[in-house]
């Protein structure tokens, strides 16, 4: 496929990768985590990567989150090609143009929630004097305005991983990342969870957000996403359009 | 990310591990504290000597000769610097009009002449050959007198001496302090030179007034012998104690200057400078002490002194070696103080590679988040800055409380000993702002290594870690 590298050119996609491949030397062996996987993301589309454990969607989700670096292939994201970026420019991309959610909440537990919320907007360097009114919006959105001040060790599962969810969008990204956001909670918890994540991707007002989510629950993503992609070896095994 | 977001997470993150992060603060106290203490000391020591020199107006004073009697030989005088004979102005005698001139020097305060002479000390019924010096009203608050029985000169020209401890003793009946001789006089017995008549004047009279020789003739004077008393108004402690203008102090009887001007009484060296008289040229000096404003300004006072024709000696140069000591002395001094600095440096780099241990999966949240890798590794410096800012304060505290136990252990010992304690210790601004910035840099340069390592963390990895 040939991938344009204009923003002009890549208008209507929010991510375009194009063979991209991922490989790890581990001892004589070479792993092929993900393996010259072609594929686009649509502007404001609802994308869910399916697969075993070991599959490649974790790494697929972190070369489209800017986190690692692809062996081979071209990555972009909102037009702008990640493989050829620098390592600041990334840290910007991470920043700015995407959020991201853990299985793991990876909230930072010496910190109130208010304060992990907070972080992206000083690596944004967001005046101080905004901030608390963004930290303020983005913590109501997610029912958690009351819990401002509690530490992460403090909530349940559910609400940790509500203020992850504040957190990724505090920066207001065009692409929010999920990588098994109900994971680590039970069955009641992920439904609320997936909930929230359909509510921002379609808001009753304003613009939507493209969302990627790593699950391997078929349930979920056939509940929320538009489309489907399951991995295998590092390869896209299957692809259903769902909307 | 914004300079005050950076201090605000360092700080927190020390908070943390607030124990650890002591422990290795305290490190860079203590480090900077031996520095502290040690400097505080050399310095100290340095500014004792500085004060005791410049109290004795050594660094300040110039003697001034003529070449022709000039002891030390050479045209650049005592400096024993080469000097092109070409540049420098003919010998000249070193009389009034010489005097005047170097008076309206620039930076010149005084010009006094160096009497100094030998005479003969009585009180009957004992008698002691002594060395007299004329003193300038001032050299009153220079260390010569320090600890004077009694008071300086009523006037300039009060008929009054000043004694010196051991002298009065050996004038005085066994047993008697010093200061007894307080109020009593004393007779000096001196050569004094006597004017001759011109030779026109002889020949007019055509009969001389006294025998006069051949040799007397040729010398302008003739010499005899002459005394006169004067009332003991000071005694000082000790003849070994405290220093004084160029040459006095070694004198055992000292009066006003303008006295012993008057008293026309033969010097040293007067005998080979036949040509000096007090005939109608006017009078000629065996030696002149010049006062220049500040230390500072005696070479170039110097300089412009030996190129008017004279020989010109001061004791910068002499003392230039001795602040070389004490450079070498303090950086030896500050090399050690350092040593303990090097130690806590280790425990910099310990506690922040500790750190990134502890909070490897916090640097991959933060990299998750936005962060570049030169956030993380300003961070970490700023960490290791914290700490080496706080030790640095903390430590000049230490120091500064250190350095006062060892002074005032010193005066407790050297009261004992029966000697008058100095102040051997300083902490000077310098110092203080130099042990602080140095404590940060320390830190700064123990946190390079930790920092570099934070930075290049794989996030990906990062966020795996357990």
């Amino acid at each position: 496929m040939n991938v344009p590298e204009t923003t002009e050119a890549s208008n209507g996609y929010a991510i375009r990768a194009d063979r991209i491949s991922r490989h790890y030397k581990m001892g004589e062996a070479l792993i092929r985590a993900v393996d010259a996987i072609t594929l686009d993301v649509g502007k404001g589309e609802f994308l869910a990567l399916l697969g075993a454990s070991g599959s490649g969607k974790s790494t697929l989700l972190n070369l489209m989150a800017g986190l690692d670096r692809p062996s081979s292939g071209t990555i972009l994201a909102m037009g702008r090609d990640l493989a050829a970026m620098s390592s600041e420019e990334l840290a910007t991309h991470r920043n700015r143009t995407i959020g991201i959610v853990f299985q793991s909440f990876q909230l930072l537990p010496r910190m109130t929630l208010e304060e992990n919320v907070e972080l992206p907007l000083r690596l944004a360097e967001l005046p101080r004097p905004e901030r608390p009114g963004r930290v303020r919006e983005a913590l109501e959105r997610v029912g958690l305005a009351a819990r401002t001040r509690h530490r992460p060790t403090e909530l349940s599962g559910g609400e940790q991983q509500r203020a992850a969810i504040a957190r990724a969008l505090v920066n207001q990204p065009m692409i929010l990342l999920a990588d098994e956001p109900t994971g680590n909670l039970d069955s009641k918890t992920g439904e609320e969870i997936m909930s929230l994540i359909a509510g921002i991707h379609r808001p009753p007002s304003g613009p939507g957000r493209t969302i990627v989510m790593v699950t391997h629950e078929r349930v979920l993503a056939e509940r929320y996403a538009d489309r489907i992609i399951t991995l295998s070896d590092g390869a896209i095994s299957r692809e259903e359009r769902l909307r | 990310m914004k300079i005050g977001d950076l201090t605000e997470l360092a700080a927190r993150n020390l908070r943390e591990a607030v124990l650890r992060n002591s422990l290795t603060t305290l490190g860079i106290s203590v480090g900077v504290a031996s520095l502290v203490a040690l400097l505080s000391l050399g310095v100290g020591l340095q500014q004792l000597v500085d004060r005791s020199v410049a109290h004795a107006g050594l660094f300040d004073t110039i003697s001034v000769r003529s070449r022709q009697s000039n002891p030390l030989g050479g045209p650049g005088g005592g400096r024993g610097r080469p000097r092109d004979a070409a540049d420098l102005e003919a010998p000249r005698p070193l009389d009034d009009a010489a005097r005047k001139e170097i008076e309206a020097l620039p930076n010149v305060l005084e010009v006094n002449p160096e009497v100094r002479f030998t005479a003969e000390a009585r009180r009957e019924p004992v008698s002691q050959l002594v060395m007299v010096a004329g003193m300038a009203a001032s050299s009153q608050n220079s260390g010569t007198l320090d600890g004077l029985n009694g008071h300086f000169f009523s006037s300039a020209d009060a008929q009054e001496a000043i004694v010196q401890g051991d002298l009065a003793k050996r004038l005085l009946d066994a047993g008697q302090a010093p200061a007894s001789l307080l109020g009593q006089e004393i007779t000096l017995r001196f050569a004094q030179r006597q004017a001759l008549p011109p030779p026109s004047q002889q020949g007019a009279n055509d009969a001389p007034t006294q025998a006069v020789g051949p040799d007397e003739e040729a010398m302008g004077f003739s010499i005899i012998p002459s005394e006169k008393k004067f009332l003991v108004v000071g005694v000082t402690p000790a003849s070994d104690a405290g220093g004084g203008p160029v040459g006095l102090n070694n004198s055992g009887v000292y009066l006003p200057l303008a006295v012993a001007e008057k008293l026309q009484v033969v010097q040293q060296g007067d005998l080979r400078d036949v040509s000096r008289s007090n005939s109608a040229q006017g009078m000629r000096y065996a030696a002149l002490n010049v006062r220049a404003s500040s230390p500072s300004a005696v070479a170039q006072i110097e300089e412009r002194v030996t190129h008017m024709g004279f020989a010109a000696f001061s004791l910068i140069d002499v003392t230039r070696n001795l602040r070389t000591f004490f450079a070498i002395f303090d950086l030896f001094l500050g090399i050690f103080g350092s040593l303990a600095l090097a130690v806590a440096s280790l425990g910099i780099i310990n506690t922040l590679v500790m750190a990134i241990l502890e909070r490897r999966r916090e640097i991959g949240v933060l990299k998750a988040l936005g962060a570049a890798d030169s956030d993380v590794r300003q961070l970490f410096f700023a960490e290791a800055g914290v700490m080496g800012l706080a030790g640095g304060l903390f430590g000049v505290l230490l120091g500064w409380a250190i350095g006062r136990a060892i002074q005032f252990a010193t005066m407790i010992y050297l009261k004992r000993q029966g000697v008058t304690p100095p102040n051997i210790w300083s902490v000077p601004w310098w110092l203080v702002l130099g042990a602080i910035v140095f404590a940060v840099v320390v830190s700064l340069a123990s946190g390079i290594y930790p920092a570099s390592r934070a930075a290049r963390l794989d996030p990906v990895e990062a966020l795996r870690y357990e």
